[in-house]
């Protein structure tokens, strides 16, 4: 048998393999699921959030087996998504209802419910915390009881309840008529997990894409669009971040059930980004005005970059003139999808000996052709 | 925390929701049918359209043969083979005339395929107008109304420019004279052997969502001009330096021992049972 370039075979990659698995154990150290889910739970969270599945222990699995490699994590959870039946669809959840850990407005200093700064980095100074190379697990649970006094010293009293239905900031805006009115949609949203894309999209199409889509994409396509790829500078009316409950209807149960009669499964973690955008408002007489249009972001887990960037193209994509990419279904929904970016472009590593053939033949023979018409 | 995956990998409510849109692309050869197409073990792009249609055909009796380019050891086909056998169990051939279903990528084997036989192909880009309309929207549109100028205007810009015209592999056909398909990149060499093939030929692209499908007996037809009639890849004088064979599709390679340039069976099957003896003369 002749020489074949890249034969591979089994034994290559079973051989590549075994290497790859000795890199991930190379450093003679473990890490159990457990501390990666105490200490890297935005990555975890991440995770599901790309990867469209909420299976916490799953997913610090998924991490550990990457290495750390977030897309390679998504991966993993998104072709773990692909085994599973669906069984059930959950009632709607609503947002009101968030169990609200942090809830600010940079529309209004003064919001009823009042600004809730929460846990945030966003005032940190991000200088690197050399101490922390020498922390250790007594060391946290100490820090932990101090900081647990501390804050309970300085807690203000919250009444029971009143984190669990916070006002909404666009309330008022809507009671004032300047927001602008959309009649409530209440068709069936379409899963995008079983149904492919088509165009134009509705809402719930572009929703759930951002909100599974690649966190950095969503960032830098919706940065595009508010720096001059687009027409929308938002102002954030509110973001909030908690917990929501989901509950499926016991099976058999009518249309009409009652919460009450509903299974618990569990809550999970999310942030909203209401925005508000000036958008030029025509009214019958022709006459224009000036109103509130709101873009909308929800993402799983706590990464509010991702939920800002979110509402801003959420709007974008909503306009009926399309001047820049950041406001082309197409354009962005095709390509914010982590895995079929990364897939594709990893796929060029892949042997083409047989189309480059086809391009080289195709190739010379213009050449001879070109060269031919010289003679002639 | 073990879980055991479901025979074939996917659950059975997905594979009945791809095998119905098989079903509609048989019934419409050429169309492509959107579908909702499963993230998978491999890479989005690395062949799981054609992943997806042979886990959702596949039974327990069936024999897989997988190649890639051509060749079944090639790391691709090597990984997908394996993936498809852990999760079925079935039996796995090199042998193209043992095997009930082939997937492939880029390549049709060179021995005929028998109407018994199911041939899924990967497609990595199954939108033939792309290059010429970028939105989706609109390339639906243009094939609902046969509408296929841009497709001629490209080959025609060729000829003005080149003097020839220069696709390489996935060059359009025109199918069952109604659909112009882009026939995943399989050689020009290749693209007659689509033409009334006794076998059913399925194309999945997974990244892109779509199936299509070409029947046994359906006629495929290379887009051309009747004054530049199509041509297929030139191997003018080349023969396979390892079995001798010519008028098969041949690659180039590097003689290791003489660092000749020399030529080489695309089909490592159809090569080595043609130096073992058993493939006919041509």
């Amino acid at each position: 048998m002749g020489y074949v370039a890249v034969t591979g075979g089994e034994q290559a990659i079973s051989a590549s393999l075994d290497l790859n698995e000795r890199r991930r154990v190379a450093g003679g150290r473990s890490v159990d699921v457990d501390t990666v889910l105490s200490c890297l739970p935005e990555l975890v969270c991440q995770v599901q959030s790309e990867g469209s599945l909420w299976a916490p222990e799953v997913a610090a699995v998924a991490v550990k087996q990457a290495c750390g490699s977030v897309e390679e994590a998504v991966f993993l959870m998104r072709a773990y998504r692909s085994t599973l039946e669906r069984l059930y669809t959950s009632r709607v959840i609503d947002t009101n209802e968030m169990h609200v850990d942090r809830r600010i407005s940079a529309a209004f200093k003064d919001i009823e419910g009042g600004q809730i700064l929460g846990a945030t980095r966003d005032y940190a100074h991000r200088l690197i915390e050399f101490e922390l190379a020498d922390e250790t697990t007594a060391d946290v649970r100490d820090r932990l009881r101090e900081l647990e006094a501390s804050l309970d010293a300085s807690a203000v009293e919250t009444p029971a309840g009143v984190l669990d239905r916070v006002p909404r900031v666009l309330t008022y805006l809507r009671s004032i008529d300047m927001v602008r009115d959309y009649p409530l949609d209440d068709t069936e949203p379409v899963d995008i997990t079983k149904t492919p894309l088509s165009f134009p999209a509705p809402r719930s199409v572009i929703l759930q894409a951002l909100s599974r889509g690649l966190t950095q994409a969503v960032i830098a396509i919706g940065y595009a669009a508010i720096r001059g790829f687009g027409l929308s500078h938002p102002t954030v009316g509110e973001l909030r971040r908690g917990t929501v409950a989901v509950t499926v209807d016991a099976p058999g149960a009518g249309a009409d059930a009652s919460e009450d009669d509903a299974y618990y499964l569990g809550s999970i973690p999310v942030t909203e980004v209401e925005s508000l955008i000036v958008a030029d408002e025509v009214d019958e007489d022709g006459a224009h005005r000036s109103a509130l249009d709101v873009g909308y972001g929800l993402v799983v887990g706590s990464d509010e970059s991702k939920a800002i960037a979110m509402s801003v193209l959420d709007h974008s994509l909503r306009a009926d003139d399309v001047r820049f990419p950041t406001q082309d279904q197409e354009f962005v929904l095709y390509h914010i999808d982590g895995v079929e970016a990364t897939g594709f472009i990893s796929h060029l590593k892949l042997p083409h000996y047989v189309t480059f053939q086809s391009k080289l033949d195709s190739a010379l023979r213009s050449m001879a052709e070109k060269e031919d018409e010289a003679d002639a | 925390m073990r879980k055991n995956y479901n025979f074939a990998f996917l659950d059975e409510g997905s594979k009945r929701e791809i095998r119905r849109a098989i079903l509609k692309g048989v019934a419409i050869p050429g169309y492509q049918v959107p579908f909702a197409s499963r993230e998978m073990p491999i890479g989005r792009g690395w062949g799981t359209g054609g992943l997806q249609l042979t886990l959702s055909c596949i039974g327990p009796d069936d024999v897989l043969k997988v190649i890639d380019q051509g060749s079944d050891a090639s790391v691709n086909a090597v990984s997908i083979r394996g993936l498809v056998h852990e999760t079925t169990g079935v039996d796995t051939t090199t042998r193209t005339q043992d095997a009930t279903l082939i997937q492939s990528r880029h390549r049709i084997p060179e021995r005929p395929l028998t109407r018994d036989q199911l041939l899924v192909l990967q497609v990595p880009t199954p939108e033939p107008l792309r290059t010429y309309e970028p939105r989706e929207t609109v390339t639906r549109r243009l094939h609902a109304e046969a509408e296929y100028t841009g497709a001629y205007l490209e080959l025609f810009e060729q000829i003005v420019r080149y003097g020839t015209t220069t696709t390489g592999a996935d060059h359009p056909v025109m199918v069952g004279g109604r659909y112009v398909m882009a026939p995943s990149p399989i050689p020009r060499y290749d693209n007659a052997r689509l033409n009334m093939a006794d076998n059913l030929t399925l194309l999945g692209a997974g990244r892109e969502k779509k199936i299509y499908a070409v029947p046994p007996y359906t006629r495929v037809e290379s887009l051309a001009f009747d004054d530049y009639p199509f041509v297929t890849e030139e191997f003018e004088g080349a023969c396979c330096h390892v079995c001798g064979a010519t008028g098969v599709y041949l690659t180039q390679t590097v003689d290791p021992v003489t660092g000749e340039q020399v030529w080489q069976c695309s089909d490592t099957d159809y090569c080595a049972q043609r130096v073992s003896g058993e493939q006919g003369e041509e």
